[in-house]
Parts: C-alpha cells; structure tokens; sequence
C-alpha cells in the first residue's frame, strides 16, 4: 500500500491540472465504464455480484492544494497565488517545484536583518516570491509564465509507529481505496467518481453528481485531526489511529442521519474502529453532491490527517484500513436500504 | 564541477554547532586531497596546514566554520510529541509543517507539528520556538527509546540546482565557506606559496564563535582570512545592506578588520579581474575574524564573504560563480609565482 501510495501522491495534480492523476488511475482499473466528463471528473462503472436497490456512487477527489503563477517581476522572482486554501506558514522556507521540473525556493531576506516584528509575523501571499535563480524578467520567462502551476516538492516517507507523511494525501488516500475497490470483486454494481477541483469549491463533483444521478453517495476523504501536543479536549477533532471518521456535520453538509448510525452500527459489527469528529469543521465534495438533482442521501468517511493542505500531510496506516473496509461494508447495506 | 559536488557532499551533513561530527569527518576527507597533519580536534574542529618553501614565511590562517544552526531536543511530552529549543538563530516563521530529521540513536524522521486553521485563525502569528513539537509518530516510552534530550534536530531539505549557476540547500552558510577554501588550496597547488597556510574549519560559529578561538590560539596565526557568507539581495531587502548574488567576492572593510589587509585583497580583485564587492561593516563583523584578531597578541584579519539569500533557512541560496571568486582571490593573495 504505502508503494502505490507513495506513487500516487508524487503526482503533480493541483485544482484544474488533474491530467496527470487521472491517467495514472485510468491505467490502473479494472471497470465496465470508464468516461471522462467535460471538466475532467473521471466516472467509473463496476459490476457486482447482485444489482443494488439503490445506485451507489463513491467519491474521492483527484486534486491537491498548489499554487498559481500571478507575475514574474523585473529581477527574476516569480511571485504566486494559492490554488485551495494554504496557510502561507508552511510556504516559506522550503522548496516549490513547477509542472515542467523547474525547481525554485521562497525566502525573504535573512532573519537578521527583520525588525523584531517582522520576525514574530508571517508574511502573507503577497509578500512571498519564488525564486527559480533567474537574473531578470527575461531569464525567469524562459522556464516560467503567468499561470503555470507550481507544487509542493514531493518528500514522502513512512515514520514511527505506522505513520505516513506527504504532499497530497488529502485525497489521493480517498482515491486509492477506490482504486482498490475497482481492482477487487464488489458485492453491488456501484458506480466511481475521481472527481476534479474539490480545493477550490467542490466543482467538479456538481457535473458528477450530476451525470451518475446517485440515490446514495458515499464520499471518500481525509479530514483534520488535531491530536497533537498543546491540544486537548474537542480541539483535538479526531484522532490518527482510531478509525474511520463518519461525520454528522461540517461546514459543507448536515449528513444522512440514517447512514451515520448505519455506519456506527456496521463499524461495530465487524470490528472496524470508527469515530466521528468533535467540532463542526471542514467540508468535502458530500457538500455539493448531497444538493444535487433532487438529492442524494450522502455520508463521507474519511481518513484523519494531521496538518492537512501542507507538504506534510500525516495519517496513519491502520485508519486506511478501516476506512476501507467500512466502504465496503457499506456498500453492501446502502444498496439494500 | 568541483565546488558543486563539494558543496552538496557537505551539505547533505547534518553538523549542527556541538555535534560537528559527521561534518568535520566529510570536510577532513576532503582536506585531506590538498593539505597536510589534518585532524579533528576533540571539539569538532577541523586543522590542516600546507608549507610554503619560502624561509620565515608568515603563517596565514584560512577559516569557515562546519556547524550550522539546527534544533535540540529539550523535553518529550506525554503525547510523544518532541519539544525543542534553537541552536543558533533560526528563523522561526519557517517552522510550520516542515520535514524534520531528529538526531537520535538512529536518525529520526517527523514532522513539525503546527496548529490547523481552526485551532489558530491568525495566519500571520508566528510559534515561538517552545510552542512547536515535532512529531515523531511515537509514544512517549516509543520516543523514549531512540531519542535523547540534547539531540540535534535538522530540517529536511534537497540540495536544489536552480536556474543557471544558482543552487539552493541547507547549511550552505558556511559549508559554502569550507568549498571555497577547498578551491583556493586546489588553484594554490601549481603556485609557489607566500605563507605557510593553516585550515581551520571551525565548530560552533552559530553559538557564539567558539571552536576558532581555540584553532587560532593553536595556530598561532600572523594573519587570518575568515571565510563566511553575507547577505543576497531579495526583494524585501535593503540594497546597502546587501550584494546581488553573481556580484563575485565581497572583501570585508571595519574597524574589527585589518585595513592593509582590506585594501590589498581589493587591490588584487581589481588587478586580477575578479568580480567584488566591498562589504563595509563599520564596528565589528559578525564572524569569527572578530574573535581571531584577538586572538593571543593580535592577528592581521580580513573577511571575505559571498552573498546568499534566504540564510538561516533550510533553503539557502548561492551563486556558484561567487564561491570561485572568493577562491580565487585567497589564490591570488596566498600564491607566488607558477610552480617551475
């Protein structure tokens, strides 16, 4: 797992610039219909053993938070906007890396020479420029353009006691426990959705939701734990290690009570370690699909993840797992609801 | 070319001020091509000599140091999680999600833990040192068992080739120092010498100058060139209080500083065609040429500096061509004529 893994998170795939991921996913299915919409959502269909009651789909989306080109000023700095929502805090200070290899670094000038305020405030978007080594505006316009996408360097590695850390886990997770569903026998017919630019407003689950017309969706996703040192109590959210996360609201979406308790009451049955979260907080592409057409009964289970949208995104081997085996567990009962 | 694979062999060492170790036995080894008696002290610095053939040549001492500035362990929490304090002065609004590598009984890797948007919704509040932690993926009798207060923290970073001669890396200040004397022992092999040289590539700069003092009371030096890197230009910056990276040498003028020195290595600069800047740093200057003049009854002492952006972070940024530079002017300086 952590292979595959690995492979899937090193690929460049910020919010509109999915190509990349989607064909590596395309490559490695095995489905009945495979189609890609006009937006880029990658729609897969899989026979099961028996036809469900109710059409299921899943979804996980493709994208990553990244960065977009915005100027390229007169001494050689490209300066950049976020794609997704980015804490400027994990940008400075490390390197960034364009579509086309080009590597660069963000920096300001040298701590000793800040104000004792400008040390103790972090600069914003604005004020950080990558800095590829080009000498002026025409260097830097040989390897760089308004608009080209810029990436976190991919820097992946298993840690401690089954932990994983890397770019991009926020949801490349989510897509290859999808990947793993489509490659095993599946109970029901259920239909896939690797959907597109979730970071910046879940848009292309809207199309996708859309074109499978779902009666139940089950998305796939990572969600921020925050159970780390110096926090406590319901600030903490959700923990790495204790199981799937089923949520009952977050900014995006009041989930399907129903398939909330079901999921509990499948978790429990077959030993799978489940929680919820303990602060209303987050949202993923269950927000735009539960309002599509005339509704679709939704519940997302997702992975907890430590410093979500950073190049360290952490989660834990062992709630892989049982995210995965929930999703099949509840694909069985959803079908039949 | 030389100077790059130097420079990314030294800066792929962790080294950080106290725990020189595994730096100074990859600089030693690189010493060791082009100088004699080099040894590692118990300290962690690093010494060498080359003879001139000159009778009653003056003793000339080149230095960079081999630390750098990194994080120490100081308390594991009940969570597992790694508190830590600065070794040197880092710069703390980096801090956030960086990938770490925690020095202990085996080399460590985690994540510097950071508060998400829900928790913190000032994005411009910057962590103090203390409030960070790194997460090791352990629990605290796990963490216990492989990490130790008092071990060295690093923050992961690739050496980067930029764009043209420009490369991006940690602890390039002052590994880029230890290549650029490297270089000029190299030029210096086909020229007669003036001065009997002495290495020194000195611990703990970043704590407080504290290895020289003790290589250049050993040394015993005549005159001292301390090797060190300055301020680049960025955008942010002021241009008085700093040099375009690709603008050559920087040759230090202050009151700390010898002026015959001074002006005789611009003079060089300007006769051999080696591009320079001059660095003028009116009371003192900040690197060990401070603590070397003073040194026993007073050492001659002059500062020649490269410019690097970024510095004190893992992505410091260097002109290649700049180190050449400042190689070739300690050449220039140090070397007679062709050897026959």
């Amino acid at each position: 797992m952590l292979d595959r893994l690995r492979e899937i998170c090193s690929l460049n795939g910020a919010s509109g610039d999915e190509s990349r991921v989607r064909d590596h996913i395309k490559a490695r299915i095995a489905a009945d219909e495979i189609a890609v919409d006009n937006l880029g959502n990658l729609l897969v269909f899989k026979r099961g053993k028996k036809s469900p009651k109710n059409k299921i789909m899943f979804a996980a989306h493709m994208d990553e938070v990244g960065f977009m080109i915005t100027d390229i000023t007169d001494d050689g700095f490209l300066r950049f906007g976020a794609v997704g929502g980015i804490d400027p805090r994990v940008v400075i200070g490390r390197g960034l890396e364009l579509a086309n290899g080009v590597k660069g670094v963000v920096g300001t000038k040298a701590v000793h020479q800040q104000s004792a305020e400008e040390r103790k405030k972090a600069p914003d978007f604005e004020e950080l420029m990558l800095d590829i080594g080009a000498a002026n505006r025409a260097e830097a316009e040989k390897y760089a353009a308004r608009g080209d996408y810029v990436y976190f360097c991919d820097d992946f590695f298993g840690f401690g006691d089954g932990y994983i850390k890397g770019k991009a886990l926020d949801d490349r997770a989510g897509c290859l426990i999808m990947m793993d569903m489509l490659n095993s026998e599946l109970e029901y017919d259920a239909w896939f959705a690797f959907t597109v630019q979730e970071e910046v407003g879940t848009r292309g689950a809207k199309a996708a939701a859309f074109t499978v017309a779902p009666d139940i969706a089950i998305v796939l996703e990572t969600t921020t734990a925050c159970d780390i040192s110096g926090v406590s109590g319901d600030k903490r959210v959700c923990e790495l290690g204790r199981g799937a996360v089923v949520s009952y609201m977050d900014r995006g979406t009041v989930y399907d009570r129903e398939l909330y308790g079901l999921a509990f009451e499948l978790a429990e049955q077959n030993g799978v370690p489940v929680q919820t979260k303990t602060l209303v907080a987050g949202g993923n592409d269950s927000g735009a699909i539960h309002v599509s057409r005339g509704g679709v009964r939704t519940c997302a289970l997702s992975l907890p993840c430590r410093y979500l949208h950073s190049p360290s995104c952490v989660i834990k081997e062992s709630d892989y797992g049982a995210v995965r085996a929930l999703a099949e567990k509840m694909l069985s009962a959803a079908a039949e609801l | 070319m030389d100077i790059k694979s130097n420079l990314k062999a030294l800066t792929e060492k962790a080294g950080v001020s106290g725990d020189e170790r595994e730096a100074s036995e990859a600089a030693a080894e690189l010493l060791r091509q082009y100088a004699d008696n080099v040894e590692i002290d118990s300290f962690g610095n690093i010494t060498g000599t080359v003879k001139s053939d000159a009778p009653d040549a003056q003793t000339l001492m080149l230095d960079a140091h081999i630390d750098r500035i990194g994080m120490i362990v100081t308390y594991i929490d009940e969570g597992g999680f790694v508190k830590m304090g600065s070794v040197g002065g880092t710069d703390n609004r980096i801090m956030a999600a960086q990938s770490v590598t925690v020095h202990g009984k085996r080399k460590i890797r985690g994540v510097i833990s950071t508060l998400p948007p829900h928790v913190s919704n000032d994005h411009s509040k910057v962590a103090e040192i203390g409030e960070l932690a790194v997460d090791v993926g352990m629990t605290k009798e796990e963490a216990e068992k492989c990490i130790s207060l008092g071990d060295r923290i690093t923050i992961n970073s690739d050496f980067r080739e930029l764009i043209g001669d420009r490369v991006s890396a940690p602890a390039v200040d002052d590994r880029s120092g230890v290549c650029a004397i490297l270089t000029a022992l190299k030029m210096l092999k086909s020229r007669k010498l003036k001065y009997n040289i002495a290495v020194s590539f000195s611990a703990q700069e970043e704590t407080g100058e504290r290895g020289v003092k003790q290589t250049a009371f050993r040394i015993r030096p005549d005159r001292a060139i301390a090797v060190d890197v300055s301020f680049g230009r960025t955008p942010d910056s002021e241009p008085q209080d700093t040099a375009e990276l690709g603008s050559g040498v920087m040759i230090g003028f202050s009151a700390a500083l010898d002026r015959e020195m001074s002006e005789s290595l611009r003079n060089i600069a300007a006769e051999k065609d080696i591009p320079f800047t001059v660095e003028v740093m009116p009371s003192s200057t900040g690197t060990n040429a401070d603590s070397i003049a003073v040194s026993g009854g007073g050492v001659r002492c002059c500062t020649l500096s490269f410019p690097i952006r970024y510095m004190h972070t893992p992505t410091e940024t260097v002109d290649i061509r700049d180190i050449e530079a400042t190689a070739r002017l300690i050449c220039e300086y140090a070397g007679g004529e062709e050897n026959a």
